[in-house]
């Protein structure tokens, strides 16, 4: 099982999707006429890039603004500040007739296989839905690109006319995998696409998008809360925490040598097989601050080991401090710069 | 491969027209219904062959008789026949239900449709629609009726004015419920436009509980139209439709009971049909019900 990591990748292209400062909140809402009395602050100033190719895995805990970030990048919901920059064009902030072009470039692999398939549709017109929208296919060229979608994922052509409840969780995802396959896009965000699955299935979507990439050049934006899933596919892993990615760097590098307090304890939580590794291990105390009343400064202070007292005050920079891998860290920035 | 494809499409449908029969079977109520409506619209598209009288053919000499041989369900103040009247009558009632519903779901979903899924549209719209359903709606049905010239166009509009609000707003929750399901989102980033995705992926969610609110609109309807005749503002009076035959039959309730009772035993079984349809249709279509069909 060769790591994604390990596989070829130019290093001098021109991104492919650029992310800058992006910024969410959703207004929480109270009393009688309904006025936003707080803001839960879901993605609060988030940047990366992403070379065509490749895949950034982006972990962190429930609510820690992953699936917002997708949606944003998708273009379900619009940001509040920030941008967003496929091959330097602008795609956020705009208009729905202004998003549709960029659709056939950015797709989107839900979550869910059960509610992401319209239950009265048959798997043929879901697969084919992008086709008929973005090339204009009907009929015959339709169906004939839709059942080589269809073997191309690992379904069978006939299975076209079955509807999504015929199929098991595995094969809706494979499905889903088909739609955002469709159209040709370079960029395939998925949110979570294998969490809803058995682990043995897990494995066989994750090396049929693995397969996909190489074939089709894809881009994935991979998002998960299982680490294992994301070392196995990602060639660069961001951990976000609380709204902010607080590390960044290659796969190899962020699992060998995490900088990070946050990614460490992250890393520790994994169980191993040999008991004899687990000795020093941390566990996190504490939970994780309500995104409405993020604490100031470091959003991790109140569970660093490492917090020191301007942690509380000073949001901490993304410092590189070695080629390619960047942490949000006072403490572990300073002690691991080369002057 | 296309001979497979096309094999287990046939199974699919084969399958379930089998389930429709075997539901009809297991479902009494739902075959009664159908069955006296079978009976009174063939009587009524059949009219002319059951009887020979005109039903609107005065005959002074056989003014207000009992049932007997010539009138099998006598007659009314004038001499006209009242089995004749009846079921002709039969007709107009008949023609405004399910004209009424099918106008009243259709122009119901339009507006549901747009209203639950536009924001602007929807706050326009169901305060109109709001400021409808707060006028009692005998009162709006009349007060239209005042305002047009008495015909069964106009009966059919007043009607449908009054019953296109409970549509609307039943499609509308409908569409709300359905825009948040993820395959929406699905179909907004496969590129479908909104005309696509309301009628693809919305409006099939709708025509379950839509069929269903039909037949209670048909026999709400056909009551209306018996009442406001009876209160002497639908159909007009030269036309026989029951409501009109009972509001003649009134006057001489007394002397004549039975110009009463033939339209409204008509009326009264003819709504219990529709409504025990409505109620199994409904049991058919409500997952919830699934199991135990």
């Amino acid at each position: 099982m060769a790591s994604a990591s390990e596989r070829s990748m130019s290093e001098s292209e021109k991104p492919l999707l650029q992310v800058e400062k992006l910024v969410k909140r959703f207004p929480v809402r109270g009393g009688v006429l309904g006025r936003a009395r707080a803001f839960v602050h879901a993605v609060d100033g988030v940047s990366f890039t992403l070379r065509a190719g490749e895949t950034l895995g982006i972990v962190g805990e429930s609510g820690c603004g992953k699936s917002t970030l997708a949606r944003m990048i998708v273009g379900l919901i619009q940001p509040d500040t920030g941008m967003i920059r496929l091959r330097d064009r602008r795609v956020s902030g705009l208009s729905p007739r202004q998003m549709r072009p960029f659709r056939r470039e950015i797709q989107f692999v839900f979550q869910d296989p059960y509610a992401s398939l319209n239950p009265r549709l048959r798997a043929g017109t879901i697969v084919g839905e992008a086709l008929e929208n973005f090339a204009g296919l009907s009929g015959r060229e339709l169906t004939d690109r839709v059942a080589t979608l269809f073997a191309r994922v690992g379904l069978h052509p006939a299975q076209m006319d079955k509807y999504p409840h015929e199929f098991s969780g595995g094969q809706r995802q494979r499905l889903g995998i088909a739609r955002g396959l469709a159209v040709g896009p370079s960029l395939i965000v998925a949110d979570e696409p294998v969490s809803a699955l058995d682990v043995s299935v897990q494995a066989q979507v994750i090396n049929l998008m693995m397969d996909l990439q190489q074939e089709f050049g894809l881009a994935y934006l991979f998002i998960a809360h299982d680490l294992a899933v994301v070392q196995h596919i990602s060639h660069r892993v961001a951990v976000m925490y609380l709204g902010r990615i607080v590390e960044l760097a290659s796969q190899r590098s962020l699992f060998s040598a995490p900088l990070h307090p946050y990614t460490e304890a992250l890393l520790n939580s994994v169980p191993l097989p040999d008991p004899a590794t687990r000795s020093g291990t941390q566990v996190l105390a504490g939970e994780v601050p309500s995104p409405i009343r993020p604490p100031p400064g470091c959003h991790f202070h109140t569970r660093c080991p490492l917090a020191e007292a301007r942690c509380r005050t000073e949001i901490p920079p993304m410092t590189e401090t070695r080629p390619g891998h960047f942490v949000s860290c006072h403490v572990r920035a300073a002690a691991n710069t080369s002057p | 491969m296309a001979d497979t494809v096309a094999a287990s499409g046939q199974g699919t449908r084969r399958s379930r027209r089998r389930g429709l029969l075997w539901h009809a079977r297991r479902n009494p109520s739902m075959t009664l219904g159908l069955a006296i409506l079978a009976l009174v619209i063939l009587g009524t598209v059949f009219a002319s062959r059951l009887t020979h009288y005109d039903p609107i053919l005065i005959d002074p000499l056989a003014r207000l008789k009992p049932p007997s041989a010539a009138h099998a369900l006598g007659t009314d103040v004038v001499g006209r026949d009242l089995w004749s009247r009846t079921i002709y009558g039969g007709r107009i009632s008949l023609l405004i239900g399910i004209t009424v519903a099918l106008l009243t779901t259709s122009i119901g979903l339009l507006i549901g449709l747009v209203s639950g899924y536009n924001r602007t549209a929807d706050a326009i719209l169901m305060r109109i629609m709001d400021g409808l359903m707060s006028i009692p709606a005998i009162l709006l049905a009349i007060a239209f009726m005042a305002f047009m010239p008495a015909s069964i166009i106009t009966v059919v509009a007043a009607i449908s004015i009054v019953e296109i609000p409970r549509v609307v707003r039943l499609v509308r929750g409908v569409v709300l419920s359905i825009r948040e399901q993820a395959y929406i989102e699905a179909a907004v980033i496969s590129g479908s436009r909104v005309g696509r995705i309301l009628i693809r992926h919305i409006l099939p969610n709708t025509l379950a509980p839509l069929s269903v609110q039909a037949t209670y609109v048909c026999a709400a309807a056909i009551l209306f139209e018996s009442l406001l005749s009876f209160l002497g503002a639908g159909t007009p009076p030269e036309i026989p439709s029951w409501g009109n035959i009972m509001a003649e039959g009134r006057t001489y309730f007394v002397l004549a009971p039975w110009i009463i009772l033939a339209p409204g035993f008509m009326l009264s079984l003819t709504v219990l049909a529709i409504n025990l349809l409505g109620d199994s249709l409904r049991d058919l279509l409500d997952p919830r019900f699934a199991r135990r069909l």
